[in-house]
């Protein structure tokens, strides 16, 4: 489990500016096993609550736990990165070796891990992301999609009970977005890993636990999809907006319907529409 | 162009010199290097060359990508050649005008200089083409490992070798996509005098490098995330045995050192 505590950080200024929070008072606590997206526009701090999960960044004020440990102890720093990996926006600037197996090696070979139990974790890890079939090739051959596959294997191999995906997905085609979020489900429902995705590509978090939304800090919504998303004047007014499939139940109550803005999938989004149309004939 | 680069270049292969550990190749190759350098006369290049052309045929790296290799260095070559030719003392081969400098006995240093560079190119990329990077740098890792307890930073060298070798590919992407970036915009790079072309690099060389320390940053980071702390109780996915085709093959090449030495008191 993580928990922030009033969690504040400011970045080093410039000479002379004045330096402005980046987070100002987060609290948050992240179950075991659920899966968290957290949205927010650029500047939102969304990336920067991402980088205090696993002591990448240190709090300037406040508090961050993981699993009772304070990130702020040196001694633990370690185990907690073990515990929460992460993986990152380029797929291109967090692949360390030339070839498939070494990269996905690299953090059990950094944590002493035996021989033996490497080679098994490596072969693990690369299935459960669907890419068993390239244990050798070269990264830089592979797409997007099979690489941020590949890092997010190199991150399973730790053993982890956390991912943080910061943003994981923006480089990414269609395609390769949509096997990565299928390998991150994946790992979240057979082996119970918690998941924080960072995004801000709203229909992600279509099948989220939960939601978070960042503006200029602070958390501002924190709850289910359904409940988030048909908050959608509230979207609006942050500059966010909510799956298209509720925007469109949301023109369609303006111009005069009442429909649900709970119905999130295309399929619960098509069924209300049809039976609103059914009412009406 | 940029797609020409030999350098790290590893052509995949199942053949006994590729199942070789990687030390044992580096140890072969200094040993190569070593007798190649005491070779005198016939006897002892043509054990030298005997050596060398067992290896690359039974490598099955085709002669072709050899000589490739040996491209960038015909200047240094034929350099050598012609200065050893004109400036080694000796009997003049023709007493006919630039050719009263040339001598007999650097016509005979002349060849032999030019077999020996060429010889130990082609060694030297044998390796290279037979050995992946990674293996190599791992071997080099192990090798020097002794120098660790001169606090000399062996693991932190290796490392950055790996990286270094990992980002070339990515680099010349870059470079690529800056190069045509910079066309779209009418940046002329095949035109004009030397100084003007190299001038026209800047525009690219300067992009390259921001975005080079900015992907170091990442890396760095990426690489703390998974645990990264030096290479204090490292372990390793592939581990290094010595199999006893490797101690065969020191075997040889220390016998082919030392036959050569000892050929060469003889002036063979």
């Amino acid at each position: 489990m993580i928990e922030t505590k009033q969690l504040i950080f400011t970045y080093p200024a410039e000479e002379g500016r004045e330096p402005s929070p980046a987070l100002r008072g987060v609290d948050l606590q992240i179950e075991k096993g659920s899966f968290v997206v957290v949205l927010g526009h650029n500047g939102s701090g969304k990336s920067t609550l991402a980088k205090h999960f696993n002591a990448v960044l240190l709090p300037s004020g406040g508090a961050v736990y993981v699993d009772g440990m304070d990130t702020r102890d040196e001694l633990v720093t370690l185990e907690i990165r073990r515990r929460v990996g992460m993986v990152f926006q380029n797929p291109d600037n967090q692949i360390v070796a030339n070839v498939v197996e070494e990269d996905v090696a690299f953090a059990p070979e950094n944590l002493g891990v035996p021989t033996a139990e490497i080679r098994r974790r490596v072969d693990d890890a690369l299935a459960a992301v669907g890419m068993g079939e390239f244990p050798t090739h070269a990264p830089h051959l592979l797409s997007g999609g099979q690489k941020q596959r590949i890092a997010i294997a190199g991150v399973i191999a730790m053993e982890p009970e956390t991912i943080v995906l910061d943003e994981a997905t923006a480089m990414l085609d269609p395609v390769g977005r949509r096997d990565v979020l299928a390998a991150v489900h994946k790992l979240n429902q057979e082996r119970g890993i918690t998941v924080v995705l960072i995004t801000h590509h709203m229909a992600e978090a279509v099948d989220a636990d939960r939601v978070v939304v960042m503006n200029r800090g602070e958390i501002v919504m924190d709850g289910a999809p359904a409940e988030i998303f048909s908050r959608v004047e509230e979207l609006h007014a942050l500059g966010l907006c909510s799956p298209d499939t509720v925007e469109l139940l949301y023109g369609l109550n303006r111009g005069g319907m009442d429909l649900p803005l709970t119905a999130i999938s295309v399929e619960d989004c098509a069924d209300a529409i049809a039976v609103a149309l059914g009412k009406m004939e | 162009m940029l797609k020409d680069i030999t350098l790290g270049q590893y052509f995949p292969g199942d053949t006994p010199i590729h199942r070789l550990d990687p030390r044992t190749k580096l140890l072969c190759l200094i040993l190569f290097i070593v007798a190649l350098f005491c070779a005198r006369w016939l006897v002892t290049y043509g054990l030298v060359a005997a050596a060398l052309i067992a290896c690359i045929v039974i490598s099955g790296v085709s002669f072709r990508a050899l000589t490739k290799g040996l491209k960038t260095v015909y200047i240094i070559v034929a350099f050598t050649a012609v200065m050893n030719l004109f400036f080694t003392p000796g009997t003049p081969i023709a007493d006919v005008a630039i050719l009263r400098h040339a001598t007999w006995e650097g016509a005979r240093t002349a060849c032999f200089m030019m077999a020996r560079i060429v010889m130990l190119i082609m060694g030297s990329f044998l390796l290279t083409y037979t050995t992946s990077p990674i293996a190599l740098t791992n071997a080099l890792d192990k090798l020097l490992g002794p120098l660790k307890k001169l606090h000399f930073p062996v693991h932190e060298l290796t490392l950055m070798m790996s990286l270094a070798l990992r980002f070339i590919p990515t680099l010349i992407e870059e470079t690529d996509k800056i190069m045509s970036a910079q066309k779209a915009r009418g940046a002329d790079f095949e035109s004009g005098n030397i100084l003007r072309r190299a001038k026209a690099l800047v525009p690219i060389l300067v992009p390259l490098f921001v975005s080079a320390f900015r992907r170091a940053d990442e890396l760095a980071t990426a690489m703390e995330s998974r645990c990264y702390h030096g290479g204090e109780g490292r372990t390793a996915l592939h581990v290094l045995r010595y199999r006893t085709a490797d101690y065969i093959a020191l075997a040889l090449f220390v016998l082919l050192t030392a036959a050569v030495i000892v050929l060469r008191r003889f002036g063979l």
